[in-house]
């Protein structure tokens, strides 16, 4: 059915939008901005912030242009005397309840309540301040994230994201009138409520009251200790975002200047999270391929599909708290991130001569889950907490900037070795669908040694934004060892964003569907558009980011995890072959059961 | 301006010769639109203080397409100084019902709730029994509409009826962006009439005498009568149902004890009419319109005491999820005490004044928007008691 379009004026200039279209985004045509704080192109409207409001005339009252459709004849001005008076006081009252130190705040200069402040020159002592006199707590029990009530504007955006966009709800509004706010479950502090710390509050909070706890001045000390060898991986959707937290526009590639950067802030050995995602590949495929081998040819009915990745820590304590009884689904490859740590205190330490309590590993992650996944006690097999750090996309920007170094002309520099090698397949690991792509590519070939049947290596039905995604592969003419998985078509299914994964996992726990594999991330886009990665995001910027993933995956010689060199030579000299006892002494692992709540 | 002289009337609580069945037998014989034509002829307007013409709301939901239409009474009876729907729920509730069934019969709805105040539960018995009693006889008659109750949890704002339909769906009671309007997508976001308890009684009186008598009553902008609670300082506290149009200056002639300062119309959200003002204004959509309260005080009240209360009442119930009524309700409050202490000049009360109107214009729903009404009514009329 066609949409009808209306026809209206704003500051008296005449438009035509199509039907269903709000003002602000009608404005947005005649390039008139109207300013927005609870406004977020990822959550539905909420309308409540009011700082968009804006005068129609033969209206007694002002609409929020961001809650409001379009009307045939409407006549709006957006920044009428009475319009820059109710936003001016809407600011000041605002400013009024938010407990402003910006000069030693987190968010400072890229705080939106600071901006609006700014563009309006408001004056912050017109009103009483409110927030002084208010009890508010600032709970930073969680290792990822740090709520701060005494900064918060009550937007409502974070439990918008909370909600609707994951499906957790470990956020809320509590109370009414002047008692109202946002808060978890019986107010328990972050760490013993439902949230799986994917961040993604973070990354829709227009001020500081969510930031990522920071761990900077931490691994400062850490660089400036003579007496430690300091590792630092990076993660493959750091290298495609960090410009954007550097004055550059998103979609850039960075890899070879982030390198660079790291080597001048002086970590000992800049190596890649990418070396152990194609290892997770060789892992989790072998894994996968045995569990199929056990159910269809043993008939074992112990053993659990499809499988689920496990990649995503923000996933993982999702389906510990939400499916408990499907834990035997995920796969017991640890992520990456802790393959690599688990690999650094004691392979790399070997190979290096170091002695492993001298070696200190930091990585740079997309995510805000991951600080809580390195601080698991699941998460200690080299003997030592195995990843001792980690710092989300943003604070490496932040670190770098303190450093005083010019990003936007550093040098391009390669990784070091050993544990820096990777593939295409890995660097896919960063955008929604890009494990499951890897891992066909690499399963594939295990059993037919053929590549997978898809054009220059792109399977591209398990690529883009859409929040479920189905695949099938038909796989024929099999090597004779995987005889019985001859004709057999593998199912495959992906999600990203944790309402997709309950909306895909709901449909696997009733029956409705079955797979073989699932891959889950649990932020949108994957973790391209992670908590971690920097501020603001919304689909157009997943768009420049994944684009740029897929480049760079296509830039590179070597696009499959089992042709990595140094995987190779990983598995020659130290791990024997993918399920062996060091495998599973020091990359595997498995998960328990949470409360609901 | 065109006004009446006190004069009681006995619609909504007669009950000599109001036989519902009749009415509804009288009401099943038209059709569903000429049941509308009367309602928008009767000029009746919503009795819960909005004063949005009823006949109207009916049409507007009656040419929705839907399959699952609601008919809602509002008894969330919640605003200060009003006590008028728990005597009618209470006297005269077969009226009630009737009026939803009717409202059921002309926009083709199925379903009726009546959601009431929390602190109405001690009603709770008898009510339910009278629904089943009611729900039986439309059974009998073969009109396919039923009616059940739905009890609100003490939220002022849940009487706000886009919060009242967030509340019956079991999410938190705040009131929603409109448009849509209730007609197109209310309750479960289908086409919903909400009428106040009131009004739906009205809605029976015209079906049984006609548009024509109601008309009788009342001013060209406000027809008919309405149920008023009076208190405060005076010695004829109570419910009376009186003719729309009434001058101030009527009314405390008849409710006052003599030395009355000031009325406060339509409750906390109201507004405030001085002495000095009461030959000027009169009671109804073209004066001072109300839901119904009447606070009558007298000069040994404090008018900031009147006020602070007002403005306590709101900072504790908005709903918190608007700017401006959040924060803007607190502002007043701490403002006002803030310039009793000397801590502000009284020039504040002017900055204050300019917020107000701003929360006025710029809140999501009506609760922020009528904290102006007292503050400003109040500030303008009292400045002295307030500042002194």
């Amino acid at each position: 059915m066609g949409k009808f379009e209306v026809n209206l004026k704003i500051n008296n200039i005449p438009v035509t939008v199509e039907e269903g279209t709000t003002i602000l985004d009608a404005a947005k045509k005649l390039n008139f901005r109207i300013p927005t704080l609870c406004h977020h192109s990822d959550l539905c409207v909420a309308g409540n912030c009011r700082v968009c409001v804006v005068e129609q005339k033969g209206a007694k009252a002002l609409p929020a242009a961001c809650a409001t459709p379009v009307s045939e004849g409407m006549d709006i001005s957006t920044n009428s005397a009475q319009v820059r008076t109710a936003r001016r006081h809407v600011i000041e009252l605002l400013l009024s309840e938010h407990r402003s130190e910006c000069t030693s705040c987190y968010k400072n200069g890229k705080c939106e309540l600071q901006d609006l402040a700014n563009e309006y020159r408001v004056n912050e002592t017109t009103f009483m301040k409110l927030v002084e006199n208010k009890g508010y707590t600032i709970d930073d029990f969680s290792p990822s994230i740090i709520k701060d009530d005494s900064k918060c504007i009550r937007c409502q955006r974070c439990v918008r994201t909370c909600t609707e966009m994951q499906s957790v709800s470990a956020l809320a509004v509590v109370n009414k009138g002047e008692h109202q706010k946002i808060a978890t479950f019986m107010n328990k502090p972050m760490h013993s409520v439902v949230c799986t710390n994917c961040g993604q509050c973070v990354t829709h909070c227009p001020t500081g009251a969510l930031i990522e706890k920071n761990y900077i001045d931490q691994v400062w000390d850490v660089i400036n200790n003579p007496e430690l060898h300091v590792v630092v991986q990076t993660a493959p959707a750091v290298r495609i975002g960090l410009g954007e937290s550097l004055d550059l526009s998103p979609g850039n590639r960075v890899t070879g200047k982030m390198v660079s950067a790291l080597r001048r802030l002086g970590f000992d050995s800049v190596l890649d999270t990418d070396f152990t995602a194609d290892l997770t590949i060789l892992e989790e495929g072998t894994e996968l391929l045995t569990r199929l081998k056990k159910a269809l040819v043993d008939k074992d009915t112990e053993t659990a599909l499809p499988m689920t990745t496990s990649c995503s820590p923000g996933w993982v304590k999702f389906i510990e708290h939400k499916y408990p009884e499907l834990l035997p689904n995920v796969s017991t490859c640890k992520s990456p991130q802790q393959m690599f740590g688990a690999l650094a205190k004691t392979f790399y330490a070997q190979k290096k001569g170091l002695k492993a309590e001298k070696v200190v590993s930091i990585s740079i992650m997309p995510c805000t889950a991951k600080k809580y996944e390195a601080n698991r006690p699941e998460m200690r097999d080299s003997g030592f907490q195995d990843v001792d750090y980690v710092l989300t996309t943003r604070e490496l920007a932040m670190m770098i900037r303190q450093a005083g170094i010019e990003f936007a002309s550093l040098p391009n520099e390669k990784y070091d070795s050993i544990m820096g090698d990777s593939s295409g397949a890995a660097v896919i690991f960063g955008a929604t669908g890009g494990v499951m792509e890897a891992a066909l590519r690499t399963a594939y070939e295990i059993v037919t040694g053929r590549e997978v049947p898809f054009e220059n290596l792109d399977i591209l039905p398990v690529r883009g934004l859409e929040g479920v995604k189905e695949a099938k592969v038909l796989i024929e003419n099999v090597k004779p060892e995987w005889g019985f998985l001859e004709g057999a078509e593998l199912s495959c299914a992906i999600a990203h964003g944790l309402a997709n994964a309950k909306i895909l996992m709901d449909k696997v726990k009733s029956g409705e569907m079955s797979y073989h594999f699932i891959e889950i991330m649990a932020c949108p886009g994957g973790c391209l558009g992670g908590g971690g990665q920097p501020i603001p995001v919304n689909n157009e910027i997943r768009e420049a980011r994944m684009k740029a993933i897929y480049e760079e995956d296509s830039s590179l010689k070597i696009r499959k995890s089992h042709e990595n060199p140094e995987v190779i030579a990983l598995y020659e000299q130290f791990l024997g072959e993918p399920l062996g006892h060091k495998s599973h002494e020091l990359l595997h692992t498995h998960y328990t059961g949470r409360k609901k709540y | 301006m065109e006004n009446k002289k006190f004069k009681l009337v006995d619609i909504i609580f007669e009950t000599e010769g109001c036989d519902v069945g009749v009415v509804l037998d009288r009401v099943l014989k038209r059709t569903p639109d000429d049941i509308i034509m009367d309602m928008i002829d009767s000029g009746l307007r919503g009795r819960g203080g909005a004063g949005f013409p009823t006949g109207l709301k009916w049409k507007f939901t009656r040419s929705e397409s839907a399959y699952d239409k609601y008919i809602i009474c509002n008894a969330d009876e919640g605003e200060p100084g009003t006590f008028k729907d728990r005597e009618i729920l209470e006297k005269v509730p077969m009226k009630v019902f009737t009026g939803m069934a009717i409202a059921g019969y002309a926009i083709d709805a199925k379903e009726g709730f009546i959601y009431i105040r929390g602190e109405y539960r001690f009603l709770q018995k008898k009510l339910q029994s009278q629904i089943d009693e009611f729900n039986q006889m439309l059974e009998n008659k073969g009109l396919d509409f039923k009616i059940a109750l739905r009890w609100g949890s003490g939220a002022y704002i849940c009487g706000e009826e886009s919060a009242l339909f967030e509340s019956m769906e079991g999410k938190r009671g705040e009131p929603r962006n409109k448009p849509p309007y209730p007609t197109v997508a209310g309750f479960r976001n289908k086409p919903t009439v909400i009428n106040n308890v009131e009004t739906l009684v009205y809605a029976t009186m015209i079906n049984k005498y006609g548009a024509d008598k109601f008309k009788e009553l009342g001013t060209r902008d406000s027809r008919g009568s309405k149920v008023f609670s009076v208190s405060g300082d005076t010695p004829k506290a109570g419910i009376y149902e009186l003719e729309m149009g009434l001058q101030v200056s009527e009314f405390v002639k008849e409710f006052g004890d003599g030395d009355t300062k000031a009325v406060q119309i339509g409750g906390a959200g109201g507004t405030c009419v001085p002495r000095k003002k009461f030959e000027d204004m009169i009671i109804g959509y073209e004066g001072v319109p109300t839901g119904g309260s009447m606070m009558i005080f007298n000069s040994s009240r404090s008018m900031y005491n009147v006020l602070h209360d007002y403005l306590e009442f709101f900072a504790e119930e908005s709903c918190g999820q608007c700017t401006p009524c959040r924060v803007g309700c607190q502002q007043l409050l701490k403002g006002i005490e803030a310039v009793k202490r000397g801590e502000r000049p009284p020039s504040y009360l002017d900055d204050l004044k300019s917020l107000a109107a701003s929360m006025k214009i710029a809140s999501k729903c009506g609760l922020g928007q009528s904290v102006a009404n007292p503050f400003s009514t109040i500030i303008d009329n009292f400045r002295e008691e307030v500042i002194y």
